[in-house]
């Protein structure tokens, strides 16, 4: 049995110390937000955040969370009460498809909470990790750059 | 005349809906994928009926509650479906209004639609759509003339309101690929290494001890599927049995089949349209040949399908690009009658064309009826995704033009070769069926419901735009090319913008003319003079400097499928190993624009899609088929390589409303292709722009 904290909440976890993170959060806990992308680490749209940081869930194993802080798009925000990230990107209209979306968000918050003052270049590069394939690259950036503006306003 | 989708489903009431709750439900058979098509759909419906943005309901198409309107393809949403939402709704408008009249015995030029409310003389009445819905028959054939709305009035198309599906997907659960109805089952397929390779063993205890969990080992001819109620399980089973399957007759490629070059040398049909072959003339000529790879739709999502068959009917999910087409492909090829089944389209990850999604949708039909009264979902690995979905078709085009004393273009010629770009019907699972068809008929190709005429999507924009008096078009199709490709964004349009635009730049040069004024006098339109001489002057073309120096501008022009939107492009890049694309500007007049900000984000989108094809893409193959399953071998343009972007919408809401979802693509590649061979001083004529052909035309 294996325990981590979900979103703020201990989750123990019986399956094997091998089970997918993605997996879990998935089948096991119903948390949508992290999509099944490429199963390898590559595209970002399983991301969540290990301790604060910006991690592939599709890669990560059960067993190697043990006492981790995972927090997934769902920890974040609601409709009702988005992040200010979430905020900027429907205000941006910063997406198409969408299915991206969720990872960039969580990849956008181990950003700003380590550099809340990036400039455009290093969005860009703090989200390199992250796949678009619809091309909405550009609104992003200009969401993140938004949505930090917003932060440093409302937490001095 | 009746716009031709609201003819074919010619009832009022299958294009909106009144709720109880003071609501309407605009219908619409074409589905959204990111392009805000839906949104935009709807703009136009709250238009004509006179009812605020608030009330608006959209919902997903299915085969029982949308019209049909087919694929979602080709920029049409707008043009297609948008006339016949357009006339629909002002007939529902005009039937309200009329019945009203009666009822109130009023002249109905008293009458007005305020919010939905019914007015007399600005002053309410009590009646509204909600409170007549009962009394208006919407089951009725629409009218031959219909009095539309003055888009001089119009407070609803035209503005730039946010789209409707964006903000679940921000949140959590919003795709298909989320929907787990009670008592799912999951499943994955192992896919045949090619279509004639027979089955031959399994290790199915090195598949079971793999999975850890109990799981059902399928197989049915050489359909072999590993089902689950628990996911992981499946998914490790199927990662196991890629090695553990032994097959017979696996496909075998050529070296250099991934290779543009290698269609040259594949049978083909040879169809020719335009002006008869030129007589032998002193004028001057020039050829040069283009090609562009093979490419993958690249979707984010690998494809998910869900199915249940329960009480002799098939439910099938899905994120294909028509409900009604994929009804059709299901019923050919599982043997069912269209009425058995109901498809009904779910979110899903952006298609860009022909990806695996139908084929995802038949996996989890074929299981669906093997497994009865249990929801089947399955999902595809990304490394099925890359290697057996459709991919985009690779093209040979060698252009030839003869030009006067003047310079000027007197004789055109263009000679391409390519794999088909519509090849649907056919689901790549029904080749491993038991019943399957045997030999060459055997790769998923067209099937039944290709229409009578004949439509050719590799010789899309392959006559440039301008005013030339003689051109032709000589075309190969290869119909069995190495690798199944089928429908990718823009078709065979952006690959012969490409090399059309690319071509002008030569023939520019050749005839000692700035490639700008070149093309303005060759094109009369006012139009199209617009929006190359607009995009020239904000990519500042003027003070492009000399060729040769690592930094280039380049520019092209298109009208989309020779009959659409008109639009221009002005890149710039730098070149050093590689190229960065540092700036694209894009003007575009797609006459009224319904919603400007998705507008733009879809021109945006476009691209940036291109850029990417034009600096990375190219499907990799190995020896027994598509060996980039990847994104490491198959990379993609990063947020750290996007082009800045500047986009300028004409505004034009007195000419028809047309597609742009697919037109910013081809000038991109050409504008690209031209600012390379600016910066470079030499022209690379294969796509894509790789380290190893910019030192290969720097050697030159």
């Amino acid at each position: 049995m294996i325990a981590l904290s979900v979103n703020g909440k201990t989750v123990s976890v019986e399956e094997g110390p091998t089970e997918l993170l993605l997996d879990v959060l998935r089948n096991r806990l119903g948390l949508m937000g992290a999509r099944f992308g490429c199963g390898a680490g590559e595209c970002g749209a399983c991301a969540v955040l290990v301790d604060g940081e910006d991690k592939c869930s599709c890669s990560l194993e059960i067993g190697s969370l043990a006492g981790k802080m995972v927090v997934t798009v769902e920890g974040l925000g609601t409709a009702e009460r988005p992040h200010p990230i979430q905020a900027a990107l429907i205000e941006k209209q910063a997406g198409q498809c969408g299915y991206c979306l969720t990872g960039i968000v969580i990849g956008a918050k181990a950003l700003l909470d380590r550099n809340p003052r990036p400039s455009r270049r290093e969005v860009a590069l703090a989200l390199d990790g992250h796949l678009c394939r619809c091309g909405a690259h550009q609104r992003i950036i200009d969401a993140v750059l938004l949505a930090a503006e917003r932060i440093r306003k409302t937490s001095p | 005349m009746i716009p031709p989708t609201l003819a074919a489903n010619p009832s009022l009431g299958r294009w909106a809906r009144f709720g109880s709750e003071g609501s309407v439900t605009i219908l619409f058979g074409k589905v959204e994928y990111g392009q805000g098509n839906m949104t935009a759909l709807a703009q136009i419906g709250a238009e004509e009926l006179g009812v605020n943005w608030s009330r608006i309901r959209i919902e997903e198409p299915s085969t029982s509650g949308a019209p049909d309107e087919g694929l979602t393809v080709g920029s049409m949403s707008i043009e297609i479906s948008g006339a016949a939402v357009r006339a629909a709704c002002a007939e529902i408008r005009s039937l309200f209004l009329a019945h009203a009249a009666s009822k109130l015995s009023a002249p109905p030029q008293e009458l007005s639609i305020s919010d939905g409310q019914i007015l007399r003389e600005g002053r309410s009445t009590g009646l509204s759509y909600w409170t007549l819905a009962s009394e208006v028959d919407l089951a009725r054939a629409p009218a031959e003339e219909v009095k539309l709305k003055d888009p001089a009035t119009y407070t609803i198309v035209g503005e730039s309101l946010p789209r409707k599906d964006l903000p679940p997907k921000l949140f959590g659960r919003a795709f298909i690929h989320d929907f787990l109805p009670e008592g799912v089952v999951h499943a994955r397929v192992l896919r045949q290494p090619g279509h004639r390779a027979t089955f031959k063993s399994l290790d199915e205890s090195a598949v079971r001890k793999a999975a850890g969990e109990s799981i059902e080992i399928f197989r049915e001819g050489e359909f072999i599927a590993f089902l689950s109620s628990s996911e992981a399980a499946v998914q490790r089973a199927h990662a196991k049995a890629a090695e553990a399957a032994v097959w017979d007759d696996v496909a075998s490629l050529p070296a250099d089949a991934a290779r543009a070059e290698h269609l040259r040398g594949l049978p083909n049909q040879v169809f020719e349209t335009g002006a008869p072959p030129a007589e032998p003339s002193n004028r001057r000529r020039v050829t040069a040949c283009y090609s562009k790879p093979y490419i993958s739709h690249g979707s984010l999502g690998p494809s998910c399908g869900v199915a249940e068959w329960k009480n002799a009917k098939l439910t099938v999910w899905t994120h294909a690009q028509g409900v009604f087409p994929l009804r059709a492909t299901l019923a050919n090829g599982l043997g069912l009658s269209p009425d058995a089944i109901e498809v009904r389209h779910l979110q899903g990850p952006g298609n860009y064309g022909h990806n695996g999604s139908d084929d995802a949708a038949f996996d989890a039909a074929f299981l669906a009826l093997r497994h009865e009264g249990k929801p089947v979902r399955v999902q595809w690995r990304r490394e099925d995704e890359f290697a057996h979905a459709p991919v985009g078709a690779a093209m040979v085009i060698e252009l030839t033009a003869e030009l006067d004393a003047s310079g000027r273009i007197a004789d055109y010629t263009t000679e391409l070769w390519s794999g088909p770009h519509t090849n649907r019907g056919r689901a790549i699972a029904e080749s491993a069926l038991p019943e399957r068809p045997r030999g060459d008929a055997a790769p998923a190709g067209p099937g039944p419901g290709v229409g009578f005429f004949r439509f050719s999507g590799a010789v899309l924009n392959a006559t440039p735009p301008y005013a030339i008096e003689a051109t032709r078009v000589k075309e190969h199709l290869i119909q069995r090319p190495p690798l199944r490709t089928s429908s990718l964004r823009g078709l065979g349009g952006p690959p012969n913008e490409f090399a059309g635009e690319c071509f002008i730049d030569e023939l520019a040069e050749s005839a000692g003319s700035d490639p700008l004024a070149y093309r303005l006098s060759m094109l009369e339109q006012p139009r199209a003079r617009h929006v190359l001489e607009r995009a020239a002057e904000l990519g500042r073309w003027a003070e492009r400097g000399p060729s040769g120096t690592g930094k280039g501008v380049g520019l092209a022009f298109c009208i989309h499928r020779n009959h659409g939107a008109f639009v221009s492009v002005v890149a710039q890049v730098e070149v050093a190993r590689e190229v960065r694309v540092e700036k694209v500007w894009c003007v575009a007049d797609a006459g009224l624009i319904i919603n400007p900000d998705g507008a733009k984000n879809q021109l945006e989108g476009g691209i940036i899609m291109a850029t990417s094809w034009a600096l990375k893409e190219e499907v990799k193959v190995g020896k027994t088929g598509i060996a980039s399953v990847n994104w490491d071998s198959y990379p993609i343009l990063r947020f750290s390589e996007v082009p800045d972007i500047e986009i300028e919408l004409v505004h034009a809401p007195e000419q028809r409303a047309m597609g742009l979802g697919e037109i910013s693509s081809g000038p991109t590649l050409a504008a690209i292709g031209n600012a390379v061979a600016h910066a470079l001083g030499q022209r690379i004529r294969d796509l894509p722009f790789t380290r190893d052909r910019i030192a290969a035309a720097l050697l030159r």
